[in-house]
């Protein structure tokens, strides 16, 4: 009996340092009045040689244009274990998305990105539409997206 | 059923079909325009190498070359921070304007497949163009059987007889547009069903990310060879891959599949074909929108457009027969009725003699039970007779109101007998005349079913055939009947006589020539030519006679030929219609009895009376192609119509020939003994393509119809084979 409590107190102290800490980030993406319907979006982290590391948000309703997002479904290999639980639906011109994710504080300062891959039906697709650094001091700065997204910001 | 079935689903689709196919219609031409505007190099002429190269020194920021379905060529690009995208030349590199999908296609585009609404809006869209393969289907089903058989399917169509010409035009451009329209119909219905995940999609094969890259400097991109191999016709798009990323590659898609291409070596690391199922996919999708087919796109725009005209008089064709549904009242029941009369009717109109039929039966005394054919019942209790009204549809079909008539008459039970009559609605210009009512008379008489009287035969709605049998009809029940069918009638005009010939009284056919003006003075006289008819409503009297009409209204004359019948109600009056007095009547078109035309030489044929309209052919034969007219009366110096006309005629040459014949005189004869005579210069005529048309009693129009078979025997033609092809023309009472 008293060899199971200290079994249990032994890994109970491996385990606690950890633990991960998280901060809840809010991500606001904005897009350009375009004609067209409406975009679909992967938001992403690449580490600073812009490998994937993990997706945040894909917004659009049919994985089977997810294709679409060159860039990101090279990365993630379109597996659903990659984006499940963060999905929503696409963005269409004009609007704006906001969502919250958790990022484990390890990823921030540590020269990670936050990128968007963008696609509309009938229209060009966009590796990298918008690209920007997941730092303490970059949060609430906008940045200026190349194709369908006019700005992305986040706070932490 | 399936007319009904047709009615329903075009009128359930009407709105949303008159959008979809006016935006198809006007997307067609995006093709068309784009290719127009593209500068499209011959296969073997570039190479994707080639352009990369050049659009590279063009466009230092590129990032993507895509080559469209029309064949010009986009380059996206970055430049200032911002991405762009140019049409370039493929055989410069340089720019030929900015690429910008036209904003009115995008938005016909976004009306077309989706009403402007969305993933619900796709839906809908999606469900007019499955009802529009329904409607394709269904209509080419009901062409066929319009026509009579699958192989009349092309043949000259003919006017309805009542002369409405919407069912004519509807069935005219259906047919021309029905392939296109099931086309642009079948591959949008499978296009949505795709994108709704109604039908399995098969994705394109990719190959594989390549693992392992050369990684080395990266190779001018006008040098790699899986590039150079590539045909720029071939292309369809080529991603350059990052310029910071040494690890990057090149991806290329073509046609027939896709891969990636080191940036150092130029070799292709994987690549897969897309896979038939989904080259099948893009071919249904490149078919509806006519990208890569141009042409086709066009051909098939031609055809949407058939779609308002085809929505229109299909709802007119539905309104009409609606309008003319039966009113039943007072009808007994089934189990109470001594009568039971059964009606088969396609277009509604021999309900109105029934319901005459009806009326005159119940003021006769009998309890009559009227319903469709297709309601036939498997034992009738008190039921003493039964009476078929019935038409016929196409070639000797049934009628859509007795389509299941003799299937159910095959499972009655044998105990089941009722005397029976059948009167025949037809129309003796088509060749099955009457033909599915001495179907049903056969039927009857195969099961022994006792017949009160033989079946008659009423022609394009003679309402004095109908009243006819009604006397008949009295005379075997014991009980007179008075029928007064009544039609619904056009509005009548005033028709004042100003003229008049007399001929036939030495002979006991008083006949005579009368001109009409437009009354009272001053007003017009409605349109019509030679060969309409004039239904004229004798006084006091609402059942109209019809007479040919040997003017046109340009004349300024209103001419028709009347032979004074014996107790003729209306020819009476008219006989003896004086100078200034005025007789109502109203035009009813006859599209059908119409010189075709053309140059071709016109044999005309006619006894008696049946002069009128063929004087008025001729009259009007200012053109001066070739007439022949064949005429027989009965005393040459008695009545011989319009004997001083003709003659000016043929000394105009707007006739070529007059043979006449005369049953009484020096050498008495018969018209078809004059033909019979000239049989070398009829087969002559008929070799040159000429047209017949006659127009006379009955009993003439059979013996030269007779007499024409025997003519036309040595050159394989007969008189069957011309009426089919447009080329033997009656009209006959």
């Amino acid at each position: 009996m008293k060899k199971l409590f200290i079994t249990a107190e032994f890994m109970l102290g491996l385990c606690l340092p950890n633990v991960i800490q998280a901060a809840e980030v809010t991500i606001t993406t904005t897009l350009h009045s375009y004609q067209g319907d409406g975009a679909y979006l992967a938001i992403y982290l690449t580490d600073a040689n812009g490998k994937y590391n993990k997706t945040l948000w894909v917004a659009g309703g049919k994985a089977k244009y997810y294709k679409h997002l060159q860039d990101w479904a090279r990365g993630s290999g379109l597996k659903s274990t990659e984006y499940d639980g963060s999905t929503g639906a696409s963005v269409t011109s004009g609007e704006q998305l906001t969502f919250k994710v958790n990022i484990e504080d390890a990823l921030i300062d540590a020269g990670y990105l936050i990128r968007v891959d963008s696609a509309v039906e009938d229209q060009r697709d966009q590796r990298v539409d918008a690209e920007l650094p997941l730092t303490r001091r970059g949060a609430g700065t906008s940045v200026a997206g190349r194709g369908y997204v006019k700005t992305i910001s986040y706070t932490l | 059923m399936l007319r009904r079935f047709h009615s329903l689903a075009g009128l359930t689709a009407a709105l949303f079909l008159l959008i979809t196919a006016t935006t198809g219609a006007l997307l067609a031409l995006d093709p068309a325009l784009q290719r127009a505007n593209a500068l499209v190099p011959a296969r073997g002429a570039v190479s994707v190498a080639d352009v990369a190269e050049k659009v590279l020194l063009a466009y230092p920021g590129t990032e993507q070359i895509e080559r469209l379905p029309s064949g010009a060529v986009v380059v996206y690009f970055t430049q200032d921070g911002q991405t762009a995208a140019d049409l370039i030349n493929p055989l410069t590199g340089t720019r030929l304007a900015t690429y910008q999908q036209s904003a009115v296609f995008a938005w016909l585009k976004d009306l077309h497949r989706a009403f402007l609404w969305d993933d619900k809006g796709r839906a809908g869209a999606g469900i007019v163009a499955l009802l529009l393969s329904v409607l394709c289907v269904s209509g080419v089903f009901l062409l066929a059987s319009r026509a009579g058989g699958w192989r009349q399917l092309f043949a000259p169509m003919r006017s309805a007889s009542n002369g409405a010409i919407s069912p004519r035009l509807h069935a005219e451009l259906a047919r021309a547009a029905a392939l296109g329209l099931l086309l642009s119909a079948l591959t949008g219905s499978v296009m949505s069903a795709l994108r709704f995940e109604l039908l399995p999609e098969a994705a394109e094969l990719e190959a594989d990310f390549p693992q392992k890259v050369a990684g080395t400097a990266a190779a001018p991109v006008g040098t790699l060879p899986a590039l150079q191999q590539t045909d720029l016709v071939d292309l369809h798009q080529l991603i350059f891959p990052s310029r910071t990323d040494p690890q990057d590659l090149y991806a290329l898609s073509t046609h027939q599949g896709s891969g990636y291409v080191d940036q150092a070596t130029g070799q292709w690391l994987s690549y897969a074909d897309y896979g038939n199922a989904a080259q099948l996919q893009t071919f249904i999708m490149e078919l509806h929108t006519g990208e890569t087919y141009w042409w086709l796109g066009l051909l098939f725009g031609l055809a949407a457009l058939t779609v308002p005209a085809l929505v229109i008089t299909g709802f007119q064709i539905w309104w009409q027969r609606r309008r003319a549904m039966p009113h039943l009242q007072g009808n007994s029941a089934v189990g109470q009725a001594d009568t039971i009369m059964l009606v088969g009717s396609e277009s509604n109109s021999t309900w109105g003699f029934a319901n005459a039929l009806c009326e005159a039966l119940k003021h006769a005394g009998c309890l009559v039970h009227l319903a469709p054919m297709d309601q036939l019942a498997n034992h009738y209790v008190k039921a003493e007779r039964l009476l078929i009204l019935t038409s016929t549809y196409g070639d000797g079909d049934a009628p859509a109101s007795a389509s299941q008539f003799l299937q159910k008459l095959q499972k009655l039970p044998p105990t089941l007998s009722l005397p029976f009559a059948v009167l025949a609605f037809g129309d003796r210009q088509f060749c099955s005349f009457c033909a599915f009512a001495d179907h049903v008379t056969e039927a009857l008489q195969q099961r022994q079913w006792p017949q009160l009287l033989a079946t008659d035969y009423v022609d394009r709605q003679s309402a004095a055939t109908f009243e006819h049998w009604g006397v008949a009809l009295g005379n075997v029940l014991g009980r007179p009947l008075m029928l007064h069918y009544t039609p619904v009638l056009p509005a009548c005009h005033g028709l004042m006589l100003v003229e008049r010939q007399n001929y036939g009284e030495a002979v006991q056919a008083p006949t005579c020539v009368l001109r009409f003006q437009s009354a009272p003075p001053g007003s017009t006289l409605p349109v019509f030519s030679a060969g309409d008819l004039v239904g004229i409503l004798p006084p006091g009297n609402a059942a109209p006679r019809f007479y040919s009409l040997a003017s046109a209204s340009t004349d300024g004359v209103l001419e028709i030929c009347v032979r004074q019948q014996d107790n003729g109600l209306c020819s009476g009056f008219l006989y003896n219609l004086k100078f200034g007095e005025t007789a109502a009547g109203f035009i009813q078109k006859n599209a059908r009895f119409k010189p075709a035309a053309g140059k071709s030489p016109i044999l005309l044929i006619g006894a008696g009376t049946g002069i009128a309209p063929l004087v008025g052919f001729i009259r009007a034969n200012t053109a001066r192609r070739p007439i022949y007219l064949y005429w027989g009366g009965r005393l040459a110096t008695s009545d011989f119509l319009y004997q001083n006309e003709l003659n000016s005629y043929l000394a105009d040459q707007r006739l070529s020939q007059l043979h006449v014949a005369f049953s009484r005189g020096a050498e008495p004869a018969y018209v078809q003994d004059k033909l019979l005579q000239d049989a070398d210069q009829i087969r002559t005529l008929i070799n040159g393509n000429a047209q017949i048309m006659l127009c006379g009693g009955r009993r003439m129009a059979t013996d030269v119809a007779t007499s024409l078979n025997t003519i036309l025997a040595p050159i394989a033609l007969d008189v069957a084979t011309l009426k089919k092809s447009g080329r033997y023309l009656e009209d006959t009472y």
